[in-house]
């Protein structure tokens, strides 16, 4: 393989786009490469290592990790220097095959986000290896385990850094696979075969998108499978619309069933039978990111073919929209804490899809970004309780933990409010920026934005009040209260606690780096960061498309924290109550009364809500919300008898649908006409064997009555 | 000419030779049957031969004799074969060659 | 070396298994270590010459015929001895020398029943020698005879060492093929008789000569004779693919088979049907296949989701790899199916994979036949406890089957989905566009068959009636030793497609190519509108023809 150029875009960069380059970022490959060969070595050599091969996996995903740090100094000093005008992405590509006229490359493509993910990926990745030597040690598999999550980081770099939509595909099913297998990993127990099925199977289902996808924008960009190509010529408005629009669509269903959007997402609970640091790595931080990935690489497809500016609704954003209001109500029906997160991750996906869908490029990226910390740290706090009362479940097994695991405990909070969104932990920051970015909605101030997505601001809001009640409800169930579970709890060791303090610290620190503008307790220079070194700035001929960007208010900030605190708060009377019952013999996890006046309570509530009157009603209207509100079971209900049932059925149909073909048409009919045609040969041949007598006279006989036969005939023919 | 006579006649021994041929059971009987009907054939190569003036009539008629000689030869070793093994020369009895 | 391998070369290859099969029907039957070792000699040598053909093959000239041998052979009816190699036949043939040995080696030790090593290894060796030939023929009547060479081998194999049910797949497959080729070697005869051989420069215009039918001798022959032509050898070649709905005989043959009949039959035999295609009936009459690419096209989908719903209305597991051969096939055959360079470089490159891979899995099914005694999905489980390794080797080997991107099924699958989506100029692109999404649903249906077979056979706790079984263990040394090259070459040709590729790609653009396009090389299909090209094509023919 020769080295064929570096730069796609070299020959029509104008003026305005900057030149980097640098050994880190040209060198990036080496980045998945390291625990690409980490994996075969634990695959090969693990058992008879004294640590069963996590050690190697550590220590390579560790290298990756500085490795990334690397690349990113690299491309921050690249951009420092570049002072304001485009940054061109650093592209290494070599010829990988050809054949009939089309020329696969594979390559990598370095860029803002690019290095953004790189760093999210290894360092997360990191964390859980260190968490899982204390998490899984002793399992019959432990060598296995950890050679899959070496795998699975060096899949999901490989997709980060592709450059092509060829290698995007590669790497997209290789981490679907390193998933379907750790889902797997106790595949003993038929459920836990059966979700690893179910995620690989939902997975496909979207792929036929991503092949489809693929295919057509290869074509529409004149034979090209390069991302850079692909955006750009979109971009200059050279592929037709319907082509765009049609590609879009294609890989918005990859994005649905990768990301757990609303429709496809059913399989994203069900995965949480894997061990617990997978979920956190794979199902929380980084592969079920992928989807936004693609979307936020290819944004210029996106961004052309959904036409985001200028509107006020689209696909993405509606998608995202229902899928954040789908997934934090289901989370509050949850008894197991894990489903409890795998909504809210689903919840919180959805608000990065909506996010790309309004436009709000680099808010969605800094969401995914400061999400993968405070939901790592969430899952990795679930599996430290699980290790600690053998039980995922909250309502049983759970209860008054904040005593026994202190560390776990605060960790666990920090996370939590830093995924309700208060201020001034990390998702506050990201959330308050997607919000903005719906778009000029004068109440509250904001400006700038692509379009007027005035409903995407609704549901974004909506999500924001349930995402805090149900973390309050789940840390209420997990660590207030009594005791419910049997033995003695315990805190979590070193390996455990430590991964989860860094990554508190990062649900905390990570939404520093993209202060908003008009945040003015701060320096000017230190507001924006993130999106000044990661989103791409427009330029001529580029791969990026000239978004609009809104700017924050002050009035957005304090409403959406309100909204927030509410429902928080609310949770929190509710549970105090909860506590006092306790305290005089009732349940320990929920009021008792309620369910008889649901639907009144329901609607005052929500009147109380806002006039701050009526505060009983309140908190019993939560009960209907929080643990049996029609809204809340009805959508379980849809979910696992309407959507999930069709899925089911879906598969019990194609096997019944298969068992007809094949009984019917293929055994009866196809096969039937061929056995059919033998039977019929050797049926006429004994038939025609009552002819042979071997007498004589007869043969004679027919001979002579021929004879005449033909003799008339010939008479009378003639 | 005599040529509907002769012609009368062969027909009439030829109807006899396939009535033997076709309804005795007795394999002498419809060997000789068979010579009936080469004999009618014989009797309409001549007639025919003679009407037309030519000398191919008689010789193939001499020809059909040769032949049927031999025939008779062959197929009264077949019979007297059969009589050997079965006691009779009844043809409804000779089925091996049935399928 | 290089003049005898190009005088000699093909010959050797072709005709040392047959040599092989003669010395081990000469050795005495007691004799059984000699018996197997002459087997093994003889097709180790078989490999050895392939490298050897591999080593002088000169890649960059992969689009022309190399080792040529060219000799009178019947000159009645002016058949030759003509045999050569190019990138297309190459990667063929050296998968052919490399199953064969591999086959070998996995039945050392233990024979199926009725056992006969001496027997079932000389039958083997011709069966190699009918398969090399048909690869490397370019005589019409040759490749004809090389085709029906292998057919008797395989009826043996499956009729003698077979299942409870062998009597019966055997005829059908026997038949079944038969009845194929018999239009087929019309198809031909008629060719013979139309074509022109004197338009490229034959002396004579009748000729068997697949160098001259593909490069244009064919191009005087009226169009509805061309169609009809096609017709006969879309039979042929299409029985033994199998394409819908001409696949029946396939999972009876496979299941009763024995688990080296059944590698054989997957990794190879199916092949021949697609090679016909890919070497024959395309090149020879590109404007029939064009005008049938269509219905090739959407029997090849048909064929996709249908031998997918076969699949999961399976009970046994060998039954299932088989239709799901009909499925995979179906990919082959869409790639055909467009007419482009790239679609039928992933032909050939899906027939390489499905090679590969539904060996290997027929390998493992037979496997776990001797282990279990029954293939009966409900009754198996638990693979992964008790054969920890070769649970692993079928869930890589079922990863590699539904298509995972980095091992060698993914570049015979996509890229045919990729082909269809841009067929030739001369094709209706909206069908194929459609024919794509079809196949991509395919993608999902092979998931689905293929994890839960695994599921079924490798997941969960083992089952009690097995559980205590002695005869349950992990793969063995010589089980190793058959599956280690296949399974290297999947990983290999999924990270370097170039390897097959390379050879492949000029041959392929070569065999679309007709000499004769305004007297420089060009390829009607390619160009609009090419019913022109193809109707001014035939009068330059008729011109440049003897007249006949």
């Amino acid at each position: 393989m020769g080295l064929q150029g570096i730069g796609v875009l070299a020959a029509e960069a104008s003026a305005e786009i900057a030149h980097v380059g640098g050994w880190f970022l040209s060198n990036v490959w080496i980045i998945p490469a390291i625990p690409a060969a980490s994996f075969f070595a634990i695959l090969f050599f693990g058992k008879r290592m004294p640590r069963g091969g996590s050690e190697v996996g550590i220590i390579a995903v560790g290298a990756s990790l500085v490795l990334a740090l690397c690349t990113a100094g690299q491309w921050i000093g690249a951009v420092n220097g570049a002072h304001g005008t485009a940054v061109e992405p650093v592209v290494n590509r070599w010829t990988w095959w050809v054949a009939g006229g089309v020329d696969f490359t594979i390559g990598t493509l370095v860029d803002g986000l690019a290095v953004a993910l790189l760093f999210v990926v290894t360092a997360i990745s990191l964390l859980v290896h260190i968490y899982s030597t204390d998490y899984v040690a002793g399992d019959v598999r432990y060598t296995h385990f950890f050679a899959f999550l070496s795998l699975f980081t060096a899949a999901m770099l490989f997709f980060v850094l592709a450059e092509n939509t060829i290698q995007m595909i590669v790497g997209w099913e290789l981490v679907g696979v390193c998933s379907f297998v750790l889902i797997g990993h106790w595949w003993e127990e038929k459920p836990n075969s059966d979700a690893a099925m179910k995620a690989f199977l939902t997975n496909r289902v979207g792929d036929i998108g991503l092949l489809v996808g693929v295919s057509v924008l290869f074509f529409a960009a004149g034979g090209t499978f390069s991302i850079l190509e692909i955006n750009t010529r979109a971009i200059d408005g050279e592929i037709g619309h319907n082509l765009l629009l049609i590609s879009a669509l294609c890989l918005l269903a990859a994005v649905i069933s990768k990301s757990g959007q609303f429709f496809l997402h059913t399989w994203l609970p069900d995965a949480m039978a894997g061990p617990t640091p997978v979920s956190a790595l794979i199902h929380a931080a980084t592969m079920v990111v992928a989807g936004v990935y693609l979307v936020a690489r290819m944004y210029g497809v996106f961004f052309e073919g959904m036409v985001i500016a200028g509107s006020s609704i689209n696909a993405l954003a509606l998608i995202g929209g229902i899928t954040t209001l789908v997934g934090a109500s289901l989370a509050f029906v949850q008894n197991d804490i894990k489903r409890v997160l795998a909504y809210s991750t689903i919840s919180q996906l959805g608000y990065m899809v909506m996010a790309l869908g309004v436009g709000a490029w680099t808010a969605a990226v800094f969401h995914l970004f400061t999400h993968a910390f405070f939901k790592a740290c969430l899952f990795l706090g679930s599996g430290s309780v699980s290790h600690s009362v053998h039980s995922f479940d909250m309502k049983k097994d759970m209860g008054g933990l904040r005593k026994h695991m202190p560390h776990t405990f605060r960790t666990f909070m920090i996370a939590s409010v830093a995924l309700a969104g208060l201020p001034p932990l990390a998702g506050f920051w990201s959330k308050d920026e997607i919000l903005a970015g719906t778009g000029g909605w004068g109440v509250f101030g904001a400006t700038g934005g692509n379009g007027a997505y005035t409903a995407m601001l609704f549901m974004g809001m909506a999500t924001a009040v349930l995402t805090a009640a149900y973390m309050t409800r789940c840390i209420y169930l997990t660590f207030f209260g009594t005791y419910r579970g049997h033995g003695h709890p315990h805190e979590s060791g070193r390996r455990i606690t430590v991964p989860l303090w860094i990554l508190a610290i990062f649900a905390v620190g990570a939404g520093w780096t993209n202060l908003p503008k008009g945040f003015q307790i701060v320096p000017k220079s230190w507001t924006e960061q993130f999106g000044h070194y990661v989103e791409p700035v427009a330029a001529e001929h580029f791969y990026f498309p000239a978004i609009a960007h809104a700017t924050p208010s002050w009035t957005l900030a304090i409403v959406s924290t309100l909204v927030a605190l509410t429902g928080a708060g609310v949770a929190v009377a509710y549970y105090r109550r909860v506590d006092r019952r306790a305290a005089a013999g009732g349940a320990a996890t929920e009021l008792a009364d309620g369910p008889t006046s649901r639907w009144t309570v329901a609607r005052l509530g929500h009147r109380v809500l806002v006039q701050k009157y009526y505060l009983d009603h309140l908190y019993t209207g939560i009960v209907a919300k929080g643990t049996a509100g029609p809204i809340a079971r009805g959508a379980y209900w849809f979910n696992q008898h309407g959507i999930d049932e069709v899925v089911n059925q879906a598969g019990r149909k194609a096997v019944a649908a298969g068992q007809v073909v094949y009984d019917r048409i293929d055994q009866q009919v196809i096969d039937g006409v061929v056995n059919t045609t033998g039977k019929a040969s050797h049926g006429a041949g004994e038939e025609l064997r009552r002819m042979q007598t071997g007498k004589v006279q007869q043969y004679a006989g027919v001979m002579f009555v021929a004879a005449v036969v033909l003799a008339a005939a010939l008479l009378l023919v003639l | 000419m005599l040529l509907n006579q002769f012609l009368v006649l062969s027909a009439v021994l030829f109807a006899i030779g396939v009535y033997g041929v076709l309804a005795r059971r007795n394999g002498v009987l419809v060997l000789m049957s068979i010579e009936l009907i080469l004999n009618a054939v014989n009797i309409n190569l001549v007639a025919f031969g003679s009407y037309v003036s030519s000398i191919s009539g008689e010789v193939f008629a001499l020809f059909v004799i040769t032949v049927a000689a031999a025939e008779v030869g062959v197929g009264l070793a077949i019979l007297l074969l059969l009589y050997r093994n079965r006691q009779s020369v009844d043809l409804s009895e000779a089925d091996l060659m049935r399928g | 070396m290089d003049a005898f391998l190009n005088g000699w070369g093909l010959t050797l290859i072709t005709f040392v298994p047959l040599a092989g099969a003669v010395l081990v029907m000469a050795l005495p039957r007691t004799q059984e270590l000699w018996v197997k070792a002459a087997a093994l000699g003889s097709s180790l040598a078989t490999a050895l010459l392939a490298v050897f053909l591999l080593a002088r093959f000169s890649v960059s000239g992969a689009g022309e015929l190399q080792y040529v041998v060219d000799r009178p052979w019947i000159d009645v009816i002016n058949s030759r001895y003509i045999m050569g190699i190019d990138g297309i036949s190459l990667p063929l043939v050296l998968l052919t020398a490399l199953i064969v040995p591999l086959c070998i080696v996995y039945s050392f030790g233990h024979f199926p029943e009725p056992r006969n090593p001496k027997a079932f290894l000389s039958l083997l060796l011709v069966l190699e020698t009918g398969m090399i030939g048909t690869f490397v023929a370019q005589d019409l009547i040759l490749f004809f005879v090389f085709f029906e060479v292998v057919l008797l081998p395989m009826y043996f194999m499956i009729g003698v060492w077979g299942g409870e049910n062998r009597r019966y797949a055997a005829i059908k497959f026997f038949l079944y093929t038969l009845f194929g080729s018999a239009l087929m070697l019309v198809s031909f005869l008629a060719m013979f008789f139309l074509a022109d051989g004197t338009i490229v420069g034959l002396e004579v215009a009748r000729t068997f000569d697949m160098r001259a039918l593909s490069g244009g001798a064919t191009a005087a022959i009226a169009r509805t004779s061309q169609l009809w032509i096609f017709a006969g050898m879309f039979l042929g070649f299409g029985i033994k693919v199998p394409m819908f709905p001409f696949h029946t005989w396939l999972p009876d043959a496979h299941t009763e088979a024995p688990t080296v009949g059944s590698v054989i039959l997957a990794a190879v035999l199916l092949k021949l049907g697609t090679y016909g295609f890919v070497r024959v009936a395309v090149p020879m009459l590109p404007e029939a296949a064009a005008a049938w690419a269509p219905v090739i096209g959407l029997l090849a989908v048909i064929g996709i989701i249908y031998g997918a719903l076969g699949c999961l209305a399976q009970r046994d597991m060998k039954r299932l790899i088989a239709f799901s051969s009909v499925a995979h096939m179906g990919f082959v055959m869409l790639g055909i199916a467009t007419l482009t360079p790239f679609g039928i470089n992933a032909a050939v490159f899906g027939m390489v994979a499905h090679g590969l891979i539904t060996g290997m899995l027929f390998f493992l099914a037979g496997s776990m036949k001797d282990r279990y005694h029954t293939l009966e999905m409900s009754r198996l489980g638990g693979l992964l406890q008790q054969a920890p390794r070769m649970g692993w080797i079928l869930g890589f080997c079922v990863m590699a089957s539904l298509g995972l991107p980095g091992l060698a099924g993914f570049w015979g699958e996509f890229p045919a989905i990729l082909a269809s989506y841009n067929p030739a100029e001369i094709l209706n692109e909206a069908v194929f566009r459609s024919y794509m999404v079809v196949a991509a649903i395919g993608t999902v249906l092979a998931a689905g068959y293929l994890l839960w077979m695994l599921q079924k056979t490798a997941f969960g706790n083992a089952r009690e009636e097995f559980a205590d079984s002695p005869d349950v263990t992990d793969a063995s040394p010589r089980e190793y030793l058959a599956w280690a090259p296949l399974l290297v070459l999947i990983v290999v040709l999924g990270f370097f497609p170039r390897l097959l590729h390379e050879a492949t790609d000029p041959a392929v653009r070569e065999s679309l190519q007709v000499e004769a396009v305004n007297g420089s090389p060009g390829n009607c299909l390619e160009v609009e509108r090419g019913e022109e090209c193809f109707e001014r094509l035939r009068r330059v023919g008729e011109q440049a023809g003897s007249g006949r």
